[in-house]
């Protein structure tokens, strides 16, 4: 004996029901006037990616990776990047590159936002958390139906796929770093009448940058992740590449596909982890250097800076 | 003229149903009784004092007292239950979120135990940044809080950041950022608390210092008794969120309200709290002038004293002892000696402010002490067992002796006994 014996309910028919008989026809509009934003930014990075050649792109990251990653990223991007040209694969990657791009640019605009609005109200927080909850255990292909419903195929429909799915660490990360900031200087910067922005702006969020920076990082690498679904549903670099790859079987393709995403994800991460960390990697070895590209973040000890008596 | 910082009535009360708890406190319940009927906790209750301009007003108390809870009601980040609290007529407690913001901007800042400096801004950003807040532009606020740092030593770390600084550097810096603003009230939440022993003095020196110039009106906690008492004007001390007792630290030390009060001031050095002034009495003299050794052993017989001053107008002279002019008195037999024989002229001498403990080598010679003002007159006179008596004393309570003055019970021999010990002396 149970409930079903009882009763069924059409659950199927009702989601159907209401996005293809209510959703679609009503809101259709709005979903098309969403892309707008999106398409436009893709198209300016997609473009802009396209014009610069490929040795100043490579030059440009690599002094970026040696800035704020080390010695040891700065050769591997500029090696990762060569092969790639190599192979043949460089416009498909400044494709994914822009998508990359366009996605976390989107999640971090709505994201920290959405993430200092729960970290100062409980409220917002009691509704934002459930949704965060569900759009990082649904998995992924079950909304990529409703969104080609509503969006159609393409490249601006693969990346809103990828912004629902990346989202969520950056508001997770942007309200706990906010809500981590040391009480007491939250109590003095209180204490000295700032008002709730001026608190934000000069004491919450520096203070919450770096976990805020890690949330940066995290949704970037989801976004990664998701370049070969959105493939699925019409976007284009790396993801298609696999995908065609997948359904022509043809192992080598897909792998080289693979190992683009591969080496440009270890690029972007270690990038913008550096961005995150206040201590600078001091310059090593090359030996040390191709070796701390294997150490987990953070068991590189900086120099201490000299204490006053 | 009215003070500056008036407390009426304040009761703090924690939960959900601060009304149930005010009302069982009506009822006369107990802390620990309410806390069992409601899940109420009392924070403060029944405050009620006020500080006038310039004074320090010092608040001590163990951890749960209820001090820290009453130091944040002052500047609204606890917003009291019940009760007023009025800044120069303006009241803290219901007023509306701009009013606190500018009272906050303008009247009144806070230096916390724990510095509560900003790791991300250089030193000079964090002095100035109550100026930030204000509007003041850049070049002012830079100029105002080197001036503030100035003040307290460190302008020269202005660039540095406080990851840099020491402990005790820190709370400089937190002191700085209080007086950047040119508050009237600072309320320091026992700022040197975080500090080690020989910091903390050198801090408590520096702010008293900092005071004879600034005179702001401070509201100080700690719950260290000797720092009470070697800073507060008036001090309070609270128990259970209830103020035990205020009043001056003579008047803690010598009537301590209850044994609750009665042990915090037993381990406390009483001769750093007691002055000259407190042991003092009018002294009996005699004219240089025409005065014979016989006189003087008639007026030291009239008055009980074992020496007495001798004046020379109204310089003092020297100092005679019962024992010599006695003893020369019989030997001349009937003829008179003069009184500049039997003269000592090497007497001790100290300043009415001198703390007893710094006494007790000049109580060593056995001589009354002089006490003297600025213009050298004589306004009083120390027996040497007085000192000892006042800082030995057994501690009286209010409920066990009436106001007896505690000299009184140790030296009843001396004249001093029959003079009230603490009265302010003027000049003769």
């Amino acid at each position: 004996m149970s409930p079903s014996d009882l009763l069924i309910i059409p659950f199927d028919d009702w989601v159907n029901a209401l996005v293809r008989d209510w959703l679609v026809p009503n809101l259709r509009p709005l979903f098309r006037a969403m892309q707008v934003p999106i398409t436009l930014v893709l198209n300016g990075l997609d473009d802009f990616f396209a014009f610069v050649p490929m040795l100043a792109t490579t030059l440009v990251l690599a002094l970026l990776a040696w800035r704020y990653a080390g010695r040891g990223t700065a050769i591997f991007t500029v090696l990762g990047l060569c092969f790639i040209d190599l192979i043949d694969l460089w416009p498909e990657t400044m494709t994914t590159l822009a998508m990359i791009l366009t996605a976390v640019l989107f999640c971090a605009v709505i994201g920290i936002p959405a993430g200092i609005l729960s970290a100062r109200s409980n409220l917002a927080w009691k509704i934002v958390r459930p949704i965060l909850d569900i759009m990082q255990t649904i998995p992924s292909f079950v909304y990529l139906v409703p969104i080609v419903m509503l969006f159609g195929v393409g490249m601006a429909p693969g990346i809103i796929a990828t912004i629902i799915f990346a989202l969520p660490p950056i508001i997770r990360l942007t309200n706990l770093g906010i809500r981590n900031v040391r009480e007491d200087l939250v109590e003095a910067a209180e204490s000295f009448g700032s008002t709730p922005l001026q608190m934000l702006v000069e004491v919450q969020f520096p203070l919450a940058l770096r976990t805020i920076m890690a949330g940066l990082n995290q949704t970037l690498m989801l976004a990664l992740s998701m370049v070969v679904i959105a493939a699925l549903i019409g976007a284009g670099g790396l993801g298609l590449v696999v995908n065609t790859g997948l359904g022509r079987l043809d192992v080598g393709g897909a792998t080289a596909g693979g190992v683009g995403i591969v080496i440009l994800a270890i690029i972007l991460d270690r990038i913008t982890q550096g961005l995150g960390e206040k201590n600078r990697v001091p310059t090593v070895s090359l030996r040390e250097a191709i070796v701390s590209l294997f150490r987990p973040r953070g068991s590189v000890a900086p120099a201490e800076p000299g204490k006053a008596g | 003229m009215p003070a500056k910082l008036t407390v009426r009535d304040v009761y703090k009360i924690f939960g959900n149903a601060p009304q149930q708890a005010l009302e069982l406190l009506a009822r006369g319940d107990s802390k620990e009784a309410i806390f069992e009927a409601t899940g109420q906790t009392i924070g403060v209750q029944d405050a009620n004092f006020s500080v006038e301009e310039g004074q320090i007003f010092v608040v001590m108390g163990l951890s749960g007292s209820g001090k820290s809870t009453l130091i944040r009601m002052l500047n609204g980040l606890i917003r009291p239950s019940s009760g007023a609290i009025l800044i120069d007529g303006e009241d803290v407690a219901t007023c509306s979120v701009e009013q606190l913001r500018r009272i906050r901007r303008n009247k009144i800042a806070m230096v916390f135990q724990h510095f509560a400096l900003f790791p991300h801004r250089t030193i000079l950003d964090n002095a100035a940044y109550g100026l930030k807040i204000k509007g003041v532009d850049a070049a002012e606020r830079r100029r105002r809080a080197l001036a503030a740092l100035e003040q307290v030593g460190l302008a020269a770390w202005a660039d540095s950041y406080p990851a840099d600084l020491s402990g005790g550097m820190q709370q400089r810096v937190g002191l700085a950022r209080g007086l950047a603003t040119d508050p009237q009230i600072l309320l320091m939440d026992e700022p040197f608390g975080a500090l080690d022993p020989l910091i903390r003095k050198g801090m408590q020196e520096e702010l008293l210092a900092l005071q004879k110039t600034l005179k702001k009106t401070i509201v100080f906690i700690t719950h260290d008794l000797n720092e009470a008492l070697m800073l507060g004007d008036r001090i309070a001390i609270m128990k259970d969120g209830r103020f035990v007792q205020v009043g001056t630290a003579q008047d803690i030390v010598s009537n301590p309200a209850d044994d609750y009060v009665a042990a915090f001031v037993a381990d406390i050095d009483r001769g750093r709290v007691f002055t000259a002034e407190n042991v003092a009495h009018r002294p009996a003299v005699v004219p240089l002038d025409d005065s014979t050794a016989g006189d003087a052993v008639k007026t030291m017989e009239d008055q009980n004293l074992n020496a007495v001053y001798v004046m020379d107008g109204n310089q003092i002279a020297g100092v005679v002892t019962y024992q010599q002019a006695a003893a020369a008195d019989r030997e001349s037999g009937p003829s008179d000696v003069p009184i500049q024989d039997v003269l000592i002229t090497d007497y001790p001498t100290t300043d009415p402010e001198t703390q007893l403990a710094d006494l007790y080598g000049q109580a060593s010679t056995g001589l009354p002490i002089a006490v003297t003002d600025a213009k050298n007159r004589l306004v009083g006179v120390v027996e040497p067992e007085n000192v000892f008596a006042q800082i030995s004393s057994d501690i009286q309570t209010a409920s066990t002796e009436a106001a007896a003055p505690p000299a009184a019970d140790a030296a009843p021999e001396t004249a001093a006994a029959d003079r009230p010990a603490s009265e302010k002396l003027p000049a003769l």
